[in-house]
């Protein structure tokens, strides 16, 4: 079937394949890009044209490709290394930065080169790690779990840190004291419901998480869940609407007579 | 003549608007004439759907190359994965035949939600793994171009079940199964558990097992629009319809040892319209049958169980309807955030719904309180009787709830051994089945679809060996029993 050409209007724009014999109750979930005005010329091409539909495809699939590459495992170095350097090295390849027991930060420049000094620590711990940007996820949590007496760990804005990768927190349990995950754009309240296996967490930050859906109360029942914990999150009177007799009462007008 | 063409201007005019009908019709609704202009020559030009005669587009097609009988989420799963392992692309034409598109019965929709490793049976947690990869990575799997990414709303907080002193000895048992398969499960003990969650009577209690990752609960119907959206991009066709008759042939043939068998092979499904007496036939090379709670009534219309019983003939498909009621509870002293998918000794269940101190829950009644499957209503005198007490005992907080709602879904309970059949039947040779999984169908759903592809297009099971579930287990009586069922 040839592809339908840009010019002629009144053909359909998006072909369903030849899909027929579909009630209008099928198609529950209406494809709200085909409806907005301001679309991008690629998008439009793309409802017309096989071939930049399928460049489409590919820009996204390299898109995915790239952070799972960001993700990859270091094998070779937690061999030869050991895996607290291993988790050092990944977290600085990311643009993360380190910090080992006993030493100072270590961070990769402006340009991401950061020193190798490092890999001479193999028998030290890691203590304290800054994810803060980087672009980890699911898979690259494996670097980090193998560092098992990290105190400190910082993915304040990780853009693809979501739920998933807070159920795979638990084997830190026994060290991690610090946990920030400031304005994560994926973490939800259901994530930090698993949050009550990290028993010595002494200091949480949930602050700014758009996800959430009642921040004030989610702080309330974390706190709750994690009793000898400080939890840095939405004020708690933040979603509370107040009643009729409660609203406050203008001060700054004449008393009345 | 004067009063007369007064008349007639002031008739046709602005001022005056004659009750007669204009031909061109009225200025004001031009927006509307050009749209319905517009869409009467997009359905003549060539890629819409005119027919001149009349309109047959709720009928199926004539042929299709697979019939999927029900729309549910395995029968969408099924039709995902084949479609997907295809070669080459657009090489299979699928049809799924669903009589209810609101699914106001399907077990899917009515489903709890939750998804588990901690199974007795090794190919049901190898399928359990499976799918909550699949659900992990969703939005790669099903995605769309131009509609928004799924949030299935995965609540990662794990199962705990609890044994008493019978059954410990078999659930350390079964955890060492399912570490084994690469499930993170964890045994308690009743010290470990009030430390742990210290809302729990931990009397009678002997052993806990607490899923740590990859367990917990979602939303359903997400799941199943995703799928639906997803296999409708990919070029299935979907009818609402029921099916009626299934127009098979037979061939006499003899086995490598001589025996002669009689092997059935489908030809045509018949396809009767919702709400009307018509019905298309639809020639077809596959059925699957992943009709769920009804498959049973699928398997009898394509002769499976009818001969002497005892023989291959005569075994029938075992799933049958079983009726189960889901309550939901308000409880403001109840467990707090980090409570799992909590399973009783006794059988109840319940876990957290939402944040505000809500829960949802029941109990499978045993075999001789089965209540009657011919409709949905909920019988709440189960509640106080079967499910509260339970709960009350063993969390004290629950003395003081609420029930809120309950409604009542159905179970494809397979009455054999409560596990799944997927595989083709030994004698009616093109018809596969998908169903009988007994309340965690919906949990194995993604792995299951891609096993019954791989046998449709490959001829064997290619990732996950279900072949312990096929269905000449029925006959043999080699029974695959699964211990944790709720």
């Amino acid at each position: 079937m040839a592809a339908p050409k840009a010019s002629l209007h009144l053909v359909a724009p998006v072909w369903n394949g030849g899909t027929r014999g579909i009630s209008g109750l099928s198609r529950v979930v209406a494809p709200e890009g085909n409806q907005k005005k301001g679309r991008s010329l690629l998008q439009f091409l793309a409802d017309r044209f096989y071939d930049v539909e399928a460049l489409r495809d590919h820009l996204l699939r390299k898109r995915v490709s790239k952070v799972h590459q960001k993700n990859r495992p270091f094998n070779h170095i937690n061999q030869r290394y050991g895996p607290y350097v291993a988790g050092a090295y990944f977290i600085l390849k990311q643009g993360g930065a380190v910090r080992f027991q006993g030493r100072e930060w270590i961070r990769p420049n402006q340009r991401g080169h950061f020193s190798l000094d490092f890999l001479k620590l193999q028998a030290v711990p890691v203590e304290a790690v800054d994810a803060s940007g980087c672009a980890i996820n699911y898979q690259g949590l494996d670097s980090l779990l193998a560092l098992k007496e990290l105190q400190s760990l910082w993915l304040q804005r990780c853009p693809h840190v979501d739920d998933w990768c807070l159920s795979r927190l638990h084997p830190l349990a026994s060290s991690l004291q610090e946990l920030s995950l400031a304005g994560c754009p994926r973490v939800s309240e259901r994530g930090l419901a698993c949050l009550h296996h990290l028993w010595n967490l002494r200091r949480l930050d949930i602050s700014d998480l758009p996800a959430v859906s009642s921040p004030g109360l989610t702080r309330i029942l974390v706190e709750e869940m994690l009793p000898s914990c400080e939890v840095l999150g939405a004020d708690w009177a933040q979603d509370l609407k107040l009643g009729p007799e409660e609203q406050p009462r203008d001060t700054a007008g004449p008393t009345p007579a | 003549m004067l009063r007369r063409t007064l008349l007639l201007g002031l008739g046709r005019g602005p001022l005056g608007r004659g009750l007669g009908t204009h031909r061109g019709g009225s200025i004001l609704d031009r927006d509307g004439k050009m749209s319905e202009i517009k869409k009467k020559i997009r359905s003549i030009l060539p890629g819409g759907d005119w027919n001149p005669l009349y309109d047959t587009s709720y009928l199926p097609p004539e042929s299709s190359d697979v019939v999927i009988v029900g729309g549910g989420v395995l029968g969408l799963s099924v039709a995902y994965w084949l479609k997907k392992l295809e070669k080459p692309r657009g090489a299979i034409r699928v049809l799924v035949v669903e009589r209810d598109h609101t699914y106001s019965r399907a077990s899917t929709v009515l489903s709890v939600g939750g998804i588990r490793q901690q199974f007795s049976v090794p190919e049901n947690v190898q399928l359990s793994l499976f799918s909550i990869d699949f659900l992990r990575n969703i939005n790669e799997y099903l995605a769309v171009a131009d509609d928004p990414p799924l949030d299935i709303q995965f609540n990662p907080s794990g199962y705990l079940l609890l044994a008493s002193e019978k059954g410990a000895a078999i659930m350390e048992n079964n955890v060492k199964v399912q570490r084994q398969e690469g499930a993170k499960v964890c045994l308690m003990s009743p010290e470990q558990l009030r430390n742990k969650f210290p809302w729990i009577n931990t009397e009678g209690v002997a052993l806990a097992s607490y899923g740590m990752e990859h367990e917990g609960w979602f939303d359903p119907w997400c799941l199943l629009q995703g799928l639906r959206r997803k296999v409708q991009s990919m070029g299935v066709l979907f009818c609402r319809g029921e099916v009626t008759r299934f127009v098979s042939s037979s061939n006499l043939m003899k086995t490598a040892s001589g025996e002669e068998v009689n092997l059935k092979r489908i030809h045509e499904v018949h396809v009767k319209i919702d709400q009307s007496l018509e019905y298309q036939p639809v020639e077809c090379a596959i059925v699957i049958n992943a009709a769920g709670a009804w498959s049973g009534q699928v398997a009898e219309l394509a002769g499976i169980g009818k001969g002497p019983p005892g023989t291959l003939q005569g075994t029938k498909l075992p799933v049958e309807l079983r009726k189960r009621y889901v309550y939901l509870w308000h409880c403001p002293q109840g467990p707090g955030l980090e409570t799992p998918f909590v399973i009783d000794p006794s059988g109840t269940y319940f876990r957290r719904e939402g944040l505000g101190h809500n829960y949802l829950g029941g109990c499978s009644p045993t075999e001789e309180e089965e209540p009657d499957p011919g409709n949905l209503e909920v019988d709440h005198d189960f509640f106080q009787d079967r499910v509260w007490p339970p709960l009350a005992q063993r969390v004290p907080a629950f003395e003081t709830l609420k029930v809120r709602s309950a409604w009542a879904g159905y179970y494809d309970y397979n009455t054999f051994d409560q596990n799944g059949v997927v595989g083709p039947h030994p004698l009616v040779i093109n018809m596969y089945f998908a169903t009988g999984f007994s309340g965690h169908g919906l949990q194995q759903a993604p792995a299951v679809g891609r096993a019954v592809a791989e046998m449709v297009l490959e001829g064997h099971f290619q990732t996950i060996n279900l072949s312990s579930f096929l269905f000449s287990r029925f006959y043999s009586g080699e029974k695959v029993q699964e211990h944790n069922i709720i």
